[in-house]
């Protein structure tokens, strides 16, 4: 058998972080290969290394394709040579029909007049292929996730693809949409289509990959071959998870108290499809002193769980009870929950947690205002001090605290978001992703803080898809998956194993 | 607080001149546009531009532009435009001169519901905007057709006038002079050299108070340079004025208002609000701020204000047109962007927004002098935007 695809000591950093350290990946012709490894491994780095979107000369390592050279200066030119990728967000114009969107940038024309006729009949062979029953000028909106998805591999058919390349397809799909998908996967190998499946949900892996190759910390652990023997789920386990806990935690002694805050059936949906249930009756409580993590995968509602948590803003029809101290309060708004002694620090701090263009200061301050102002008006003198005194405490490195937010680097942007929240004193911390796409050493200093926080007394609750770090961090950990708590260990008891397990068991059903 | 670590803290206390000169050029270039702007039409008109009748009437002809101006800016900065304030100002005309001439109302109760409505008008398209979530481009464009259309129905197609001299004086009348001299207005002296005097004390107050907690500041001969200009400008404008009749009273409404919106902006939390509003909302709603609410009042606000310019106006003119107000909007929009604001929301100053306003100002005032046709003042009016903007976007990527 020969390879379609070799990827060989391929290199790629980002400032800061090494991404992908010398990953060798071979894709045989024909056959389905199955990606897989921890959030942050590397997978979809290493995805878009070999699809142009990180072009030829951003990494060091040789792509061969077809038993040639390939230097890719972008999409375009992977798309050519029929390597196509389907992202977890899918890339169809909404409001365009299924064949516009099939013929995006490829459009059936002469002369630049597009021949519809011609363009409706391929769209329709297409849509025979891939199974699906809809008109070709039905609106992609109108269709359903799965079927969005079809209309994607669809339009990969129609350019020629040789190494269709599928980053988590079924992680939004009910159970009969993933066979009809993962079906039609074994249809194309028969073809002699090869594919790269990314997926989380080992036991479609072990259904379709021929062979697997696992990633973990940016480097390539294993390739297993499934066609000599059956992989057993705890075998891909093992390779995912299977490094040594380094001192990458700062130490602490936790002293825990009594109970501050609990949650009662908390319960949240989509904020488009009413009738989606994201978060699903959630309990959960914090006490003084604790860190408490939520384990998931991406996508598990953990985000959404805060967000509707903090002044209703994720979701609707939202129901359920917050209690501070043993009594109800008040979080439909975020100034009541942040009066109410709630921060929350969202996982994406530039979009929900900085004003980027403006000063460290006046970040600083933001939430809360009144503390650096008296009848409305603002004291320059004691909000400069303010600033540098957090600039100070969480070694927020910058020329001054008139910089810009969006001239720091990611670290220290967070620190700016933490020192916001900090500033507003709260009792309970909500800490989404704290420490993604940040350096190492920016993290330990950021441990550090989220230590000294349970020290002082204040009840953090630590969303994390890294679960080394949730393990080296909180006192107790809850698992998450489709929403629901499906599980809760202390942290003596938990493992990387025994959360996986959990969560892989639960997808199941 | 704790000063020690403040003035560790901060390293270089003092930046070189050009370093200064190159970091804050948006927030001066502006300023000396205008006075170039000026000092070219002072030359080419043989001085005309700078005599004292022709300096008060550029102060009458551009105060309801800078009024307006001020409530466009906060609009603007909050992320929205708003384009139905030259419709709002000739509507707002339309009911004085309704109420006034027609039904007898004094002035005092027009003015009060002349504002009243104005507020109203912006509370609803307000509304509109911040809770049905309905693009501001959009509603404010429906509004500039309805109010236009409004006041065409109220005036029934003809002017209304005039008022009654009282409500004139809004506009035409000047502050009563204290002194006893034929030829110059004490009062406008007196107030100018005041003003002057306030000015360099509060901003030497401040710089002394950055200086005790170590905040970097201008270098200090740049400094003395600034606030010596402004008070020979303030002096030299004061005196000019005091030549002819004094201060007009429209000048002191305006002054009063541009020194409470610079205020409000730069010093209060609502202000602050404003700006990060603007610059994320998404930031700014998860940081506690009722970011509609603060949509709506800030439409509330320039309803207000376009009513008080619709009523200056009316006043200037002595007669309500169908006509009046007609692309008011385009004037105040411009004098935003020309002072620096940003099309994306999140920055933009109150100072910015009264400068803009006079270049759009003096350079209507001299072109007219200079006897250039409508058609091409409107060309080069609109060259001139294009090119502010074009050199703040440039700046900024740098």
């Amino acid at each position: 058998m020969t390879a379609i695809l070799e990827m060989r000591g391929i290199t790629k950093t980002f400032p800061g972080v090494n991404a992908l350290d010398n990953v060798n990946l071979t894709v045989e012709a024909g056959e389905i290969h199955a990606l897989v490894g921890e959030n942050g491994a590397g997978k979809s780095t290493l995805m878009k290394v070999l699809s142009g979107v990180y072009p030829y000369g951003t990494y060091s390592g040789d792509i061969i394709f077809e038993e040639e050279e390939r230097r890719f200066k972008g999409i375009a030119d992977s798309e050519k040579l029929g390597i196509i990728i389907i992202h977890q967000e899918l890339a169809l114009v909404p409001l365009l029909s299924i064949a516009e969107n099939i013929f995006l940038g490829n459009e059936q024309a002469t002369y630049g007049i597009i021949e519809w006729s011609l363009a409706f009949a391929r769209t329709k062979e297409l849509l025979k292929r891939v199974g699906l029953k809809e008109s070709p000028d039905t609106l992609v909106t109108n269709l359903g996730v799965g079927k969005q998805q079809l209309v994607e591999i669809a339009k990969a058919l129609s350019k020629r693809v040789k190494l269709l390349i599928l980053d988590e397809p079924t992680a939004s799909l009910n159970e009969k949409d993933s066979d009809a998908l993962l079906e039609l996967l074994l249809q194309f190998k028969a073809h002699g289509i090869a594919s790269i499946l990314i997926s989380h949900k080992l036991n479609e892996i072990s259904k379709v990959a021929d062979s697997i190759t696992v990633l973990r910390d940016g480097s390539t652990v294993e390739t297993l071959d499934c066609r000599k023997e059956a992989i057993s789920e705890d075998r891909i386990i093992r390779g995912m998870v299977g490094r040594a806990m380094e001192d990458r935690y700062p130490k602490r002694e936790s002293h825990v108290g009594e109970t501050i805050f609990a949650v009662e059936n908390w319960s949240a949906y989509h904020p488009i499809h009413a009738d989606r249930k994201v978060v699903k009756d959630v309990n959960l409580h914090i006490r003084k002193g604790e860190i408490v993590g939520i384990a998931g995968l991406m996508g598990a509602g953990r985000t959404e769980f805060a967000m509707s948590l903090f002044g209703r803003t994720y979701g609707q029809h939202i129901t359920g009870r917050a209690m501070l101290h043993g009594k109800d309060i008040d979080v439909s708004t975020v100034s009541g929950a942040v009066a109410n002694g709630i921060a929350y620090v969202t996982e994406d701090r530039k979009t929900y947690g900085l004003v980027l263009e403006e000063t460290i200061v006046k970040n600083v301050t933001l939430a809360h205002l009144s503390g650096v102002s008296t009848n409305m008006i603002i004291d320059d003198m004691r909000e400069l001090a303010v600033a540098n005194d957090y600039r100070g405490r969480l070694r927020i490195r910058s020329a001054n605290v008139y910089q810009q937010a969006v001239n720091l680097s990611g670290g220290n942007q967070q620190k700016v978001v933490l020192s916001k929240w900090l500033f507003a004193s709260p009792e309970i911390l909500i800490l989404d992703e704290p420490t993604r796409g940040i350096d190492v050493g920016a993290k330990y200093e950021i441990y550090t803080i989220i230590n000294s926080l349970a020290d002082a007394g204040k009840g953090v609750l630590l969303i994390s898809s890294e679960m080394p770090e949730l393990l080296g961090m909180c006192d107790r950990i809850y698992v998450m998956n489709e929403g629901a708590i499906i599980g809760e260990f202390p942290a003596a008891e938990a493992s990387q194993e025994k959360i996986m397990h959990a969560i892989v068991k639960s997808g199941r059903r | 607080m704790d000063t020690g670590i403040a003035s560790k803290l901060s390293v270089d206390k003092r930046e070189s001149y050009g370093n200064f000169l190159k970091t804050h050029f948006r927030d001066y270039g502006m300023l000396v546009s205008l006075l170039v702007i000026m000092a070219f039409f002072q030359v080419v008109t043989d001085g005309t531009l700078l005599k004292p009748l022709n300096l008060t009437n550029l102060v009458l002809q551009n105060s309801y532009i800078v009024i307006m101006a001020l409530g466009m800016l906060l609009v603007i900065v909050s992320g929205h435009i708003d384009l139905s304030v030259g419709s709002i100002v000739g509507f707002i005309g339309g009911l004085a001169a309704v109420l006034m001439v027609q039904f007898g109302f004094h002035f005092i109760p027009t003015i009060v519901i002349c504002l009243l409505v104005g507020a109203l008008i912006g509370a609803i398209q307000g509304y509109w905007v911040a809770f049905l979530k309905v693009p501001s481009f959009i509603v404010t464009l429906a509004g500039m057709l309805v109010f236009k259309g409004l006041l065409l129905s109220l005036l029934g197609g003809r002017s209304v006038g005039p008022f009654p001299v009282t409500f004139q004086k809004l506009s035409s009348g000047f502050i009563p002079d204290i002194g006893t001299s034929d030829t110059l207005n004490m009062t406008a002296l007196a107030l100018g050299v005041i003003v002057a005097a306030a000015l360099i004390y509060f901003s030497y107050r401040a710089r002394a108070s950055q200086e005790k907690h170590g905040v970097e500041t201008a270098p200090f001969g740049f400094f003395l340079f600034k606030n010596a200009l402004l008070a020979v400008l303030l002096v030299g404008f004061s005196y000019l004025l005091a030549t002819y009749r004094g201060l007009p009273n429209v000048l002191v409404i305006m002054f009063a208002l541009v020194a409470l919106y610079a205020f409000v902006t730069n010093r209060t939390t609502i202000g602050r609000r404003i700006y990060a509003l603007g610059g994320n909302e998404k930031a700014a709603k998860l940081s506690g701020i009722k970011t509609e609410r603060l949509t709506f009042l800030t439409f509330v606000n320039m309803g207000v204000l376009a009513a008080l310019a619709g009523l200056i106006f009316a006043a200037r003119l002595n007669t309500a047109t169908p006509k009046a107000g007609l692309g008011f909007e385009l004037d105040v929009i411009a004098a935003c962007f020309i002072g620096g604001a940003s099309a994306y929301g999140g920055v933009g100053k109150v100072t910015g927004a009264v400068i803009g306003a006079f270049v759009m100002g003096v350079m209507n005032n001299g072109m007219s002098i200079l006897g250039i046709g409508i058609d091409y003042q409107q060309v080069i009016k609109g060259l001139v935007l294009l090119a502010a903007v074009t050199l703040d976007v440039y700046n900024k990527k740098k």
